[in-house]
Parts: C-alpha cells; sequence; structure tokens
C-alpha cells in the first residue's frame, strides 16, 4: 500500500508534478469562489481564450519569457474585457455576446500568430499544459504568482465581499466597486498564467470553477466556499495526478475528472441542496405541523 | 449642527433627461417618509441620488452640515436598502453575516471584528426582531423577514437615514404590518426613513409625512395634511418635461 502511494515520488518529474498542482489547485479553489459568486465563469472561460494572442505577440517579440507572457496575456484579457463591455454599452449588443465575439476572435487571431513566434508555441500545450514537463522556473512563477492572488484576496475580502453581493449598497458603503471588478479580472488572468505550463488555461478553468461549484452546494458560508474550495482543488490535482500515473492517462484531464465528480456527487448528494437528498426528504413535516395545533 | 437632510434645488438626469428637477426640501429625523409618484416620477432617482448612487446635475444634498457626494456618504449614516429583486438571494450568507457586512465600512480592510462590533449586530438583530433566524441562510426567510434582514444590516452600519425601494411589493398583509412595525421602531429610535410607496391604500397608516413626487416637488408636509385627494390628484397629472 505505501509503495503503491510513494512510487510515483520516486521520479522527479513526479515530485515537481505535486508540488505544482498543490500551489495552482489551492489558489484556483480559493479564487474560484468569487468567481462563481459573481458569475464570472464564463468571462473567465472567455478570458482563456483571450490569452493566446498576448501571449504569441509575446512570444515574437520578447521570447518565452515569463514576464513577457504575463504582460501580453494581461493586455490581450484586457482588451477583450473592457472591449467587450464597451460594445455592450454603446450598442444593443449584451455583454455577454459581445465577449463572446471578441474572445472567438480574439482565439483565431492568436492561432495565426503563433505561427509568426520564432521559438515553437504548443497549441496543445497552451490549451492543456504538460504538467510532466514542468521546469523549476515554472514552479517559482507559480508559487509568486499564487502568493500574489491569495494575499490580494485576503488584503480585499471585505470590500470584495460586499461587491460580490450587491455592488449598488458597496458603493453607498464607500467600496470602489468598479475597481473591485477590475480586480477580480486582473487576479483570473494571473491564475491562468500561473497554472498555464502546468495544466493549460482549458483546464486552469475547471480548476478555478468546479471546487467553488462544488462548494456552493455544499455550504451556506462565503468562507467555507473559499477555503472549502482550495481544499477541494488541492485534493482533487493530486488524486487526478495519482490517477494519471498509474492508469497512464494525460494527468490534466485525469483532474478535471476527479473534481467533475466531485461536483456531481455533491449536486446529487449534498445533504442540503443535493437533488437526490432532497428527494428523499420527507415531502410534508407533518409531526411539526401538527405541532402547532397542540 | 441639525438632524435635517437637506437637498437644495437637487437635478439629477437619467439618460440625459432630467428625472427630478430643482428639488428643495427638508426632512427632519425621527420621521417615517412616504416617497409617492406614478411611475417614472423619479422615485428611485431621487433614492439613489441620496443614496449617492448618481451624480447631481444641480443642487447639493447635505446631511448634518456635510455634503453628500458620489462615493462619499459621511460617516456612513445614510443607508441604501435596494429593491428585494437587485439581490442574489442564494449568496451563501446567513442572516447573522448579512448584519455583520454592515460593520465592515467602520472596520476597513483590516481591523478585527471586536466585541463592540459583535453587540452592534446583536443589537440589531434584537431591534429588527431577526434574533431566531440569525443562523439561517438569506433565503430561507421570508420577504418581509428579508427586508428586515437589510434593515438590520443598516442598524449595525449605525445609520441614520434608511433609504428603501419599494419595500413592500410582494409582502402579504401580515409582513406589511410587521415591517411597518419595524420602520415604526426605527423611527421612535430616532432615525430617519424614506420608503418609495406606491400603494396609496395604507399611505395614513404607515407614514407620518409624504413627499409627492412627479419630476418636481409636488408637495411635502405630515401626512394629514398632505396627503389629499386633491394634492394626490395632481402628482397624478402633472405633466412634466421627459424628452422627445
Amino acid at each position: 500500500m505505501f509503495d503503491f502511494l510513494a512510487e510515483p515520488f520516486r521520479y522527479e518529474f513526479m515530485q515537481r508534478a505535486f508540488l505544482v498542482c498543490f500551489v495552482i489547485g489551492f489558489t484556483n479553489g480559493f479564487l474560484g469562489a468569487f468567481i462563481v459568486l459573481r458569475r464570472l465563469a464564463l468571462m473567465a472561460d472567455a478570458l482563456s481564450h483571450s490569452l493566446l494572442p498576448g501571449l504569441a505577440i509575446a512570444a515574437i517579440f520578447v521570447g518565452l519569457s515569463p514576464a513577457g507572457l504575463l504582460i501580453g496575456g494581461l493586455i490581450a484579457a484586457a482588451i477583450v474585457a473592457v472591449g467587450g463591455q464597451m460594445i455592450a454599452r454603446s450598442s444593443r449588443i449584451k455583454d455577454e455576446t459581445a465577449i463572446a465575439s471578441l474572445y472567438i476572435v480574439a482565439f483565431a487571431l492568436g492561432i495565426i500568430l503563433i505561427k509568426y513566434a520564432p521559438v515553437k508555441v504548443d497549441l496543445d500545450g497552451f490549451l492543456f499544459g504538460n504538467i510532466l514537463g514542468v521546469a523549476d522556473r515554472d514552479i517559482w512563477t507559480s508559487y509568486a504568482i499564487s502568493a500574489v492572488i491569495l494575499l490580494a484576496l485576503v488584503i480585499l475580502q471585505r470590500p470584495l465581499l460586499l461587491t460580490l453581493f450587491e455592488p449598488s449598497v458597496a458603493r453607498t458603503q464607500g467600496v470602489r466597486v468598479n475597481a473591485m471588478l477590475t480586480v477580480l479580472i486582473l487576479l483570473i488572468v494571473l491564475a491562468m498564467l500561473s497554472s498555464l505550463q502546468a495544466v493549460g488555461v482549458l483546464l486552469s478553468l475547471g480548476l478555478l470553477v468546479l471546487p467553488a461549484a462544488t462548494m456552493y452546494l455544499l455550504s451556506d458560508s462565503y468562507q467555507a466556499m473559499s477555503w472549502g474550495g482550495a481544499a477541494i482543488g488541492v485534493g482533487g490535482a493530486q488524486l487526478g495526478l495519482f490517477l494519471s500515473f498509474w492508469a497512464n492517462i494525460p494527468s490534466g484531464p485525469a483532474i478535471v475528472l476527479v473534481l467533475g465528480t466531485l461536483f456531481v456527487a455533491a449536486y446529487l448528494f449534498s445533504p442540503k441542496y443535493g437533488i437526490i437528498t432532497r428527494s428523499l426528504r420527507p415531502r410534508h413535516l407533518h409531526e411539526e405541523s401538527l405541532e402547532r395545533w397542540n | 449642527m441639525s438632524h435635517h437632510l437637506l437637498l437644495d434645488d437637487v437635478t439629477v438626469s437619467f439618460n440625459r433627461i432630467p428625472a427630478v428637477h430643482h428639488f428643495t426640501v427638508e426632512l427632519a429625523c425621527g420621521s417615517c417618509v412616504g416617497l409617492i409618484g406614478p411611475n417614472g416620477a423619479g422615485k428611485t432617482t431621487l433614492i439613489k441620488a441620496i443614496a449617492g448612487l448618481l451624480p447631481l446635475e444641480t443642487g447639493r444634498i447635505e446631511f448634518r452640515g456635510h455634503e453628500v457626494t458620489t462615493g462619499n456618504n459621511p460617516g456612513k449614516a445614510i443607508a441604501y436598502v435596494p429593491q428585494r429583486e437587485a439581490v442574489d438571494w442564494d449568496f451563501p450568507i446567513t442572516v447573522r453575516g448579512l448584519v455583520e457586512m454592515g460593520r465592515y465600512p467602520a472596520l476597513g480592510w483590516w481591523k478585527s471584528f471586536a466585541a463592540r462590533d459583535r453587540a452592534v449586530v446583536e443589537e440589531a438583530l434584537r431591534v429588527l426582531d431577526l434574533e431566531p433566524f440569525a443562523d439561517r441562510q438569506i433565503k430561507a426567510l421570508s420577504g418581509g423577514q428579508q427586508q428586515r434582514a437589510f434593515l438590520a444590516r443598516a442598524w449595525a452600519q449605525q445609520a441614520d437615514i434608511y433609504l428603501l425601494d419599494e419595500p413592500y411589493t410582494g409582502l402579504d398583509k401580515n409582513a406589511r404590518i410587521a415591517f411597518t412595525e419595524a420602520l415604526h421602531h426605527l423611527r421612535s429610535l430616532g432615525k430617519l426613513i424614506i420608503v418609495s410607496h406606491h400603494d396609496m391604500n395604507d399611505v395614513p397608516a404607515i407614514f407620518d409625512h409624504v413627499l409627492l413626487i412627479n419630476g418636481e416637488l409636488v408637495a411635502c408636509g405630515p401626512t394629514e395634511t398632505t396627503f389629499t385627494p386633491e394634492i394626490i390628484e395632481s402628482a397624478f397629472t402633472t405633466r412634466v418635461f421627459a424628452g422627445r
């Protein structure tokens, strides 16, 4: 049994993979609560695709340095996010249509641009990552970005929470709501960049949304949602990595499938909000109801 | 330092069309004011302007000698209670958690939740009669209780002015009575409560003052002298510029 668990750790690339999964799972899971509560899941999906042209341009001009990728990705995501808002405000197009239009154009542009990058940019790698090819530098990048994200979330917890719950009341309480939403978008982009090498942007979205969605079905406390999301992110990522090692399947999809299974389980069996749990509950509260008349 | 809310020549526009015109009125703390007028009369606009959510085109709003501007709510003295539909009731938070949010402006980003804050939260739950429901998720409340939970949050903020936008919408008779009692309780404790309202029948039972508007001020005063058929009629028939 012990051998079974210890086996993957004999390989250095697996040790690295576990290290990186730990921090990515934690950070994305924690941030996910804010994404789900603000209904930004689709926005995050759009942002994930719009990173590509930014990364391609960065690769063309400065090569594949983390700083260049970071800035290129941020700019591309900002253009899509802000451009989407602008189109939505200045025309009859609603914001989800505007953002979807922009991000798919950005993605197409990105695919064309990566052809011109002097260094080889692998589209599969961008979308799905390569956790087994993680270098020491990538681990440090992930840890550094995660530290920034978690620090920002902890420091800004109160204004963020007020904003997520009810923006107009938050504004009357002196919260700069638009600044908070911008920070949140920025943190999503950072989280994706920190996960880029390991799981790619698409699977990063899974780590961002699934643990938080699972906790949303399990808990009535936003604190539990972010900390629980982080725990599920870490657990799911490690378990997925084990599975991928033993079953010889790609690690990113294995992680997402583990998280997806947990989500479906919560949807069915959550003590309070699970659909099966609810259907098994007695339909009428006869006893309690009768008490009123005694 | 007077405990008055002063609106002096206030004009607020919505999409370039002035929704509230040159509005001057003075309201005293310890009253429950009904904001009455036809649809599109600018009730919500006026409430949002007082809350500091909309910029003023002309004029000024003052409370206790301090000007209220967009993003500047002196001492967080003004609490805004949004329409019930504007709130995500699935949000994972309990009634107590919601009331605790009222303390955040006073605490800032960092200060930890102290015994005093906890005491204020408990007091808010007691004043608004929410103690038995404190640990419920906010969706598991009735409509009236949900409205009271927001009042409790405003209490925890130690607000002096409560701005409510159509709080009676969707409340049944019993809930209306309980909610009115809560408002009157707040009034007796010296708060100024401004409520936009569209049901004419229960106005005298709820409000001691009425503010009749239709784009501009039609009348303002004690309910018994101001809420008369003639004045109501003029509030609902005045025609104001509404763009072309």
